[in-house]
């Protein structure tokens, strides 16, 4: 099989293709797309031939089984995949008609404009404050006024009335849920339109989930949200598009992730068309 | 709850006393206790038996002409002085230049090693900075005097280096000479920052260098703090290359001054305690005197380190 074949998304424009034309699934006018998107880590294939599409002011809900490769499709939305030493992008990943991978894409005006949440809360060890005022700060933001800014973003991310006493002390002395909370605050800084969520509620007891959910109910009005969650009550009740991915054989009989159906999270949780969809949200299979 | 009944009917209770008394247990514990207690007792025993020869020293010599004096002519004639002063600066002017060196090369080879290279080019760097480390001083030393020496005369021709020795050199000498200790205890401190900070500022679309600078080296900076204490102590207590490469005069000096020879209470005492001094002389000493002020030094030195790096993780952890 030539490199050609097995990657025919290669080339082609996405900036003149309406999105129509590229029969994604999905919403109209996507703001982040994938096409036959297939990522390696070495010679490992971690996820095969994904088409999926993730809509503006939208909540995307990624599940399926662990090692099914949402995460790794998640990570490659804002090239964090870039810092895995082998890991290897095929097919096309589209931002507003924009190839992701092209050659004079900077990786750090992508993440500027992609931001993310990770499993575990990961707070800088410094201030609440300095912890909002980094991304504005390393990506070179025009900012009037930093305060006003730090605010702002604490207030949308739901924190600012508990934190705006000791803005100038340790994120650390946080709780996990707002040092989650601090992380999204910090996430929202930089001004991203779409935030990529990394199972964000796993490490967190049942009252902070909540927070968080609210949280991002909220947001989706202003941002694009993509989440990779274990929980599947939480992708039904946040999204509005769920994905559910499972492990295969693929044609070598090696194991690696497919998208096995995408539609209306309403659709997913209700009548799947796959009977591995209704399996695996009935809870008999993974 | 169920009570036993034994087969002659009498309601039997269990017994949870031990199989065995257990005396290998006792005896490993009693073992690695005299083990710990061994090196406990032998530190003891290092500060007594410099103490004492230093209590008698200042029964001839006051405390104030040895803290304070400023001219250094320990021995016999008739001229003898025993201000440590000089002494005490030439070991400071050393320090001072080996850190000058060993901090920014240490510290900036542990970022490269720690966030920019490769895993394989680190796989094998970092051994052979350990290899570095356990060069043996001596051969520093020469390589101060035979090689050092002459380059810095060509590269600074302006710079008096006529003597054979020179207090930059020496200094520079050491510097290397803990560069790699600096560079592999500072890049353990960076390594043992979890990856998720790192990922976290990546996707807040940082570069490298602002990764490295605003979130790896303010997380790891506990470990880097000990890494330069460290260094400053192994500077201090350097003996051989300084009594090679720095001369022998007691000169109340700055360390600008590269050119000047100078005389560290380490090479004093290195070329002092050479077999032929009396037991019991003034000289004899003199030479427990200057270790025990040294011990004091890397004493204080040590004790504030301890406490850097408890603030430091106060407020980082």
């Amino acid at each position: 099989m030539t490199a050609e074949s097995r990657n025919p998304a290669r080339g082609l424009d996405l900036a003149s293709t309406p999105a129509s034309d590229l029969k994604l699934p999905g919403p109209g006018s996507p703001v982040l797309s994938c096409r036959d998107v297939s990522v390696y880590y070495g010679k490992f294939r971690a996820v095969t031939d994904v088409n999926l599409s993730f809509g503006a002011n939208e909540i995307t809900a990624m599940i399926g089984p662990s090692g099914c490769g949402k995460s790794t499709v998640l990570r490659s939305l804002n090239r964090m995949n870039d810092l895995v030493p082998g890991a290897r992008v095929e097919g096309l990943i589209g931002y507003h008609g924009v190839d992701l991978y092209g050659k004079d894409v900077d990786v750090i005006e992508v993440r500027r404009r992609i931001g993310m949440v990770f499993q575990k809360p990961n707070p800088f060890p410094s201030s609440i404050y300095n912890n909002i005022a980094y991304g504005p700060r390393v990506t070179g933001m025009h900012v009037d006024d930093m305060d006003d800014l730090v605010e702002q973003a604490l207030t949308r991310a739901a924190l600012w009335d508990e934190v705006k006493n000791k803005l100038h002390k340790s994120a650390f002395a946080l709780s996990g849920g707002q040092q989650q909370r601090l992380c999204i605050a910090r996430a929202l800084a930089t001004n991203p339109e779409v935030i990529l969520m990394d199972e964000p509620c796993s490490a967190l007891d049942p009252i902070a989930t909540q927070k968080i959910e609210d949280l991002m109910l909220d947001l989706a009005r202003e941002f694009t949200i993509v989440i990779v969650t274990h929980n599947m009550q939480q992708a039904a009740r946040v999204s509005q598009r769920t994905a559910f991915f499972t492990t295969v054989a693929d044609e070598h009989g090696e194991r690696t992730g497919r998208l096995v159906e995408f539609d209306t999270t309403e659709k997913i949780f209700s009548t799947p068309s796959d009977e591995r969809t209704e399996a695996y949200i009935t809870g008999r299979f993974g | 709850m169920t009570t036993r009944v034994n087969e002659a009917g009498d309601v039997s209770r269990p017994s949870l006393k031990a199989s065995s008394p257990r005396y290998g247990e006792k005896l490993i514990k009693a073992f690695l206790f005299v083990c710990a207690g061994l090196s406990v007792l032998v530190t003891t025993a290092i500060v007594i038996s410099l103490l004492v020869p230093t209590v008698d020293f200042f029964t001839e010599v006051s405390i104030t002409e040895f803290l304070f004096g400023t001219e250094w002519r320990p021995g016999r004639g008739t001229q003898t002085s025993y201000g440590v002063l000089p002494i005490v600066v030439g070991t400071l002017n050393i320090t001072l230049i080996a850190l000058v060196v060993a901090i920014p090369v240490g510290l900036l080879s542990a970022f490269y090693l720690s966030e920019y290279a490769n895993p394989r080019l680190r796989k094998i760097v970092k051994p052979v900075l350990e290899v570095l480390a356990g060069i043996p001083t001596v051969a520093i030393g020469l390589f101060a005097l035979y090689f050092l020496k002459p380059f810095f005369a060509d590269l600074l021709p302006w710079v008096d280096l006529d003597g054979l020795f020179s207090q930059g050199v020496a200094g520079i000498a050491v510097g290397l000479m803990i560069v790699p200790l600096v560079a592999s205890v500072a890049e353990d401190a960076m390594r043992a920052v979890p990856p998720g900070l790192r990922e976290g500022a990546y996707a807040l679309g940082a570069t490298k260098l602002r990764v490295s600078l605003k979130v790896v080296f303010p997380a790891a900076i506990s470990g880097i703090v000990a890494a330069c204490v460290l260094a400053a102590s192994r500077a201090i207590g350097e003996t051989m290359v300084v009594l090679i490469a720095a001369g022998a005069s007691p000169k109340l000096i700055g360390p600008w001054e590269f050119g000047e020879s100078v005389l560290t209470m380490t090479a004093y005492i290195g070329r002092t305690a050479t077999g032929d001094i009396a037991t019991g002389t003034i000289t004899y000493k003199t030479i427990f005197a200057v270790g025990a002020l040294l011990f004091v030094m890397t004493l204080i030195m040590n004790l504030i380190s301890i406490r850097l790096v408890r603030r430091f993780r106060e407020v980082y952890e």
